[in-house]
């Protein structure tokens, strides 16, 4: 069992769903209630991640983010090193991969609160903030949980981006799923079915807890 | 502070309407579904804002297009009673009521809440979630959010449409009553005129965002081009009354402006107040004072006036103390009657003209 790689993975995982809790918030509530030209082109950028080839996508970032870009440059002159093959650099590109994992759940949970139960709040005096606070939060909330469980369990089995992105720098870069990648490209299997079967209890209770949490939101609607 | 409303849009939905409404005066916005009243409530609420509008509470300006003045709904202190009542569903019936408290100090928030709710009858029931009442518990626990802001205006858009039958015939005596204690401006959407001309002080009909009638329930009631807009074939009007006494043979006796009345039993203690209902279609008008007929109740009435209807008939409006009643004959009585207004004749209500559903507590 390589604890290194597992630890980095919640981390990683941990850091993902953090960052993006509050996108997914701003995003699926805007996404969920404004109607504007062009929403089917933001709702498809958002799914993009879910259709491209990790590859694909991996080698993008690796462009966007490399020592000849921009925002390669930007931070290599902000924080005095590279932003590929960091960790750093695997939190930004997690976070972009996961896009859709996060922003979708929120949007269908705030779609489920009704455009008459916002309004009530609005003529019971409840600014927008309050409103959010008060009511569409705690009736949205199980999406948004769904969101986190989901991004969180996808990026502990990202591979693809993560492999093209960060490399396979223990301690920095090296996830739990690479780590698998790399037991079983050494003939070492047990250590191999060991972490595999780690991951697939993580990913299974991951599962499990979003179809409760939706079953819930089924039940409360009805 | 009077409520006035000024709107007019061609689209969505074509709008060209103006009223007013006075402090502690109900008015019933009455059409079709389609007619634009819910857009005009919506309009006053502020959750809508069309082309052109004004609206204003006193000197408050909430929404003035010409001005570019748009007061968010937040910022509007009005009470609202939804349709379908839009409870917060993870809220118990007191946290519903103290969403709708939070500008007053927290300590206080509990104590007004138990208050409102207990105003509404609903003592007991404050923990309850809105999943756990009935229908008409509902409705209440939406009255007490829409009061619990002391709305400069109240604005209740179709809230007896939810409830069965009996439900309502409660709910109409429970808003009748808490009346009394409101002294804002109250604007009820309905597409029942029954419930309007039971409930509201004034009625303004709308018919593809225009308005075709307006006056008091009985003005308007008399008023063909209203009949015809809500598609009315039954005209009735509503007389007030007060219970007097329980007779013996299970009758009950009302005292009206113009004299007794007799109605099958009535469960009010004497002197309760109400309206009761009097379809047009069962008035017999007589020259002499009846003798000799099986109807219990004939009262003398004055003509007010005549208007003649699509086809064969004529509705004739008549003063009865205070109140206006309206009796549908046909034509041809009329002119052998030779009706014309002025004349003191008599007015026969057959006493089962007056059904027991149709007698309700009203505001007197």
């Amino acid at each position: 069992m390589d604890w290194t790689a597992l630890w980095l993975s919640l981390e990683l995982a941990g850091l993902t769903a953090a960052l993006l809790l509050p996108l997914s918030v701003f995003a699926g509530r805007w996404l969920a209630y404004s109607n504007f030209a062009g929403k089917g082109l933001a709702e498809a950028l958002v799914a993009l991640p879910l259709v491209l080839p990790p590859t694909v996508f991996g080698f993008y970032l690796l462009v966007a983010f490399g020592a000849n870009s921009f925002v390669g440059q930007f931070w290599q002159a902000l924080f005095g090193h590279q932003l590929v093959f960091t960790f750093a650099g695997l939190v930004v590109a997690s976070v972009i991969v996961n896009i859709p994992f996060a922003i979708q759940p929120a949007q269908r949970g705030f779609e489920g609160v009704s455009v008459e139960l916002r309004e009530a709040a609005a003529a019971c005096g409840m600014d927008p903030l309050r409103r959010l606070w008060k009511v569409e939060l705690p009736l949205a909330w199980p999406g948004l949980m769904t969101a986190m469980v989901l991004t969180f369990a996808h990026t502990l089995g990202e591979f693809g981006v993560v492999l093209m992105v960060g490399g396979s720098i223990p301690g920095e870069t090296k996830t739990i799923a690479i780590a698998i990648y790399d037991r079983v490209q050494g003939f070492d299997d047990r250590g191999a079915a060991v972490m595999s079967a780690a991951l697939l209890l993580i990913s299974l209770c991951a599962i499990a807890t979003t179809f409760a949490l939706s079953r819930r939101v089924g039940r409360r609607l009805s | 502070m009077a409520l006035r409303v000024m709107a007019r849009a061609a689209a969505p939905i074509p709008l060209d309407v103006e009223f007013e409404v006075m402090p502690g005066e109900l008015l019933a916005l009455v059409g079709h579904s389609g007619s634009g009243k819910t857009t005009l409530l919506r309009t006053i609420a502020g959750l809508w804002r069309p082309r052109h509008a004004r609206v204003a509470v006193g000197d408050t300006v909430w929404l003035d297009t010409a001005a570019n003045v748009d007061i968010p709904c937040h910022r509007r202190r009005v009470g609202m009673v939804f349709q379908t009542y839009a409870l917060f569903p993870h809220m118990t019936a007191a946290e519903n009521v103290i969403a709708a408290l939070h500008p007053l100090a927290r300590s206080e928030r509990a104590k007004e809440a138990e208050r409102l709710l207990h105003l509404l009858h609903l003592d007991g029931l404050s923990g309850r979630k809105p999943a756990q009442l009935s229908g008409g518990q509902q409705q209440r626990v939406a009255m007490a959010r829409a009061l619990a802001r002391r709305p400069q205006a109240l604005l209740l858009d179709e809230p007896f449409s939810a409830v069965d039958r009996a439900t309502r015939e409660t709910l109409y005596r429970e808003i009748a009553k808490l009346r009394k204690a409101l002294d804002m401006p109250v604007v009820l959407v309905t597409h029942d005129m029954d419930e309007a001309r039971l409930l509201a002080d004034r009625m303004v009909v709308i018919e593809k965002g225009r308005i075709v009638a307006q006056g008091t329930t009985a003005d308007v009631m008399f008023d063909p081009a209203a009949l015809r807009a809500m598609g009315l074939r039954e005209v009735a009007s509503a007389l007030h009354a007060r219970v007097e006494a329980q007779e013996d043979d299970g009758l009950t006796r009302l005292s009206t402006a113009a004299g007794p009345l007799l109605l099958p039993r009535i469960d009010a203690a004497p002197g309760t107040p109400v309206r009761v209902q009097i379809m047009a279609h069962e008035v017999i008008l007589a020259r002499e004072a009846p003798h000799g007929l099986s109807a219990l109740n004939a009262l003398p009435v004055e003509v007010v006036a005549l208007k003649p209807g699509d086809g064969p008939g004529v509705l004739v409006q008549l003063r009865l103390g205070e109140n206006a009643i309206l009796a549908r004959i046909t034509r041809r009585s009329a002119d052998a009657m030779k009706l014309a207004p002025g004349d003191r004749i008599h007015a026969i209500l057959k006493s089962m003209a007056v059904a027991r559903d149709h007698v309700r507590g009203g505001a007197d």
